[in-house]
């Protein structure tokens, strides 16, 4: 996780992303090097993802936490956004009820449930976008890591957790658009979601928040604060001994990831067009565990690598083989483990390690 | 019977797992600025006394009192940490991925909280302080190695070192010389008593020649309560004592 590795990874998300989104709009659609919309939105997923991937390396990494319900705060985050685009849509919806959703109407509701009240205003959504991952990861930890659960325990717990939203957000009576979710999305702080431009600036966007979060997570890791967590997850009862209160950071930790991956949700859907329950699957957090293993668990940088390329493959597979798409993640994520501990990343911090002669290898800086 | 100067009361601990008494009403008074050492069989207690001390493990009955008048079996282990216990595990545990002069660092006193360290610099008082540490224990040149690179005797001075670095009124050390050579085991001594002459320590061990080393009042336990005390020449001269280690 060295500096230049995360200032390699910074100029090719915001150069990539700026380069994709003029060749999109500057260029006329049959000319040779036009980038379809099409390739722009798919590209802003892949950083959505990769947000969710920072932030699955930031606890798993660096705290030891392996959460496998991290796509929970991933889909809530697009829950939020998606109920404002939703109240967005107004007269425009099949039913033209200025107030209430299709899916209420359809539901025969009669007035909005008070949870959805206040999602009309831009600023309040994107502060639940913060908030409602942010709490719910904060009372889930604190109960956690109060109670000293660790390890696969934990891993457990978190994967109930997400398969409890789950289930409960494919309930109609929840008022979240059941099975269907939320979707049919017109337009976001009153630009049209279908124009070019706003698509580009959705991926420039991403490429932005993606940079600041990986921004933040490698401040919070290199500093004394990150030593103490790095200190949590190899010797936990050392560091108690020591009069650190173990529980207190992993918190803190926890809750910030939650909250980054709260905001990569918020630009999926932003980008994807919907958000429905099957966010939640645990299939969808165990993947992203995945992607942070390939690309480098620990190297915060890694993790963005890992989302982009897995999927890449998924995108090409899923087109291609599609039956085949579920034995490749499988195979790919044994063959990691076996023959790349380090993933990627730690592939090509090992290679200058082992050139012949030359003078005494520099000792690595600490991580 | 609490005088001024004891820095450590235990009165009649009584531990219990599944039934088997790992303390049975154990009581034991430690002065300001003594050095003791505890010795005794596998399974005698020494360990779980520890544990008992430092917060680890709540006992079933009788009082541990630090200081004037602080009752330790109320507190968790950060809380024990903060009053001024650091306690040496019998493995040496260190935290291997930072360098020795991180390890130090992390482990001097100061605010534990995490906005406090979010933020933290490296004050220039911290940075003499941790060089003091390190010449204590004689890990000056190795200040920029990974701690996990380290020799296994060189790990033991490092936590000894942590240990210092919490400025502790008490140390509780757990077989400090177990797998170290001659020299080391010397060395180890001397660093103890160093240690010894600004703070009280608590020294658990095996090894008898360095026991006799150190040169302290020897507690003898065993089956969870004491069984002797005093001199090193008095308890091995006592009946009991001989029994336990060399009879059945």
């Amino acid at each position: 996780m060295s500096r230049t590795a995360t200032t390699t990874c910074l100029v090719l998300v915001l150069g990539g992303a700026a380069l994709l989104a003029v060749l999109n709009l500057a260029l006329p659609a049959d000319a040779p090097l036009h980038v379809p919309t099409y390739t722009v939105s798919l590209a802003g997923k892949y950083l959505s993802y990769a947000m969710l991937a920072v932030a699955v390396d930031l606890v798993w990494g660096f705290a030891g936490i392996l959460s496998l319900g991290h796509a929970a705060f991933f889909a809530l985050g697009g829950y939020a956004i998606g109920m404002y685009l939703m109240r967005q849509i107004g007269t425009r919806g099949v039913y033209g009820n200025a107030i209430l959703p299709d899916f209420m109407v359809f539901l025969n509701w009669k007035q909005l449930p008070w949870y959805w009240h206040g999602f009309d205003n831009a600023f309040f959504a994107i502060v639940m976008v913060l908030l409602v991952p942010g709490l719910l990861a904060l009372v889930f930890g604190w109960l956690a890591f109060r109670s000293r659960v660790s390890g696969v325990y934990l891993s457990i717990i978190t994967q109930a957790l997400t398969y409890a939203l789950l289930l409960a957000f494919f309930r109609n009576d929840m008022g979240f658009g059941g099975n269907n979710g939320l979707t049919d999305f017109k337009d976001v702080f009153g630009i049209p979601l279908h124009l070019d431009a706003t698509r580009d600036g959705l991926l420039a966007a991403s490429a932005v928040f993606l940079a600041v979060e990986l921004l933040i997570a490698r401040y919070v890791v290199t500093s004394r604060f990150g030593k103490v967590l790095i200190a949590v997850r190899d010797t936990e009862s050392r560091t108690r001994f020591l009069g650190y209160r173990p529980e207190a950071y992993k918190l803190f930790v926890f809750v910030l990831s939650a909250v980054m991956a709260g905001v990569g949700g918020a630009l999926y859907v932003l980008q994807v067009g919907i958000i429905n329950p099957s966010e939640f699957s645990p299939a969808n957090s165990i993947e992203a565990v995945i992607w942070v293993a390939v690309g480098g668990r620990g190297t915060l940088v890694g993790a963005v690598l890992g989302a982009v390329l897995v999927n890449l493959g998924k995108t090409y597979f899923t087109g291609a083989l599609p039956e085949l798409w579920l034995f490749a993640l499988g195979a790919l994520f044994i063959l990691v483990t076996l023959l790349l501990p380090d993933g990627l990343l730690g592939l090509a911090r090992r290679r200058p390690r082992a050139a012949p002669a030359g003078p005494a290898p520099e000792p690595e800086p600490a991580e | 019977m609490i005088h001024n100067d004891t820095l450590l009361y235990l009165d009649g601990v009584t531990v219990s797992f599944d039934g088997f008494r790992a303390l049975n009403a154990l009581s034991l008074v430690l002065e300001r600025g003594e050095m003791r050492a505890v010795i005794g069989p596998n399974g005698a207690g020494k360990t779980t006394m520890m544990d008992v001390i430092t917060g680890k493990t709540r006992p079933d009955s009788g009082k541990v009192v630090f200081g004037e008048a602080t009752d330790l079996t109320r507190l968790d282990e950060p809380a024990i940490a903060s009053l001024g216990i650091g306690r040496k595990f019998q493995k040496p545990t260190v935290f291997e991925p930072h360098t020795v002069w991180d390890n130090l660092l992390l482990a001097l006193a100061g605010d534990r909280r995490p906005r406090f360290t979010l933020w933290a610099r490296q004050s220039a008082e911290e940075g003499e302080r941790v060089e003091a540490i390190l010449q204590t224990i004689r890990l000056a040149e190795h200040r920029g190695r990974r701690a996990g690179d380290l020799s296994h005797g060189q790990k033991q001075w490092l936590e000894i070192g942590m240990l210092l670095a919490q400025e502790p009124q008490l140390l509780l050390v757990d077989e400090p010389v177990a797998g170290m050579t001659d020299a080391e085991t010397e060395q180890t001594a001397e660093l103890l008593r160093e240690i010894n002459r600004t703070r009280s320590v608590v020294v658990v061990e095996h090894d008898m020649a360095f026991v006799r080393a150190l040169g302290v009042k020897v507690t003898v336990m065993h089956e969870g309560a004491v069984l002797s005390e005093g001199s090193i020449d008095h308890v091995s001269a006592d009946p009991r004592v001989v029994e336990v280690y060399l009879g059945r």
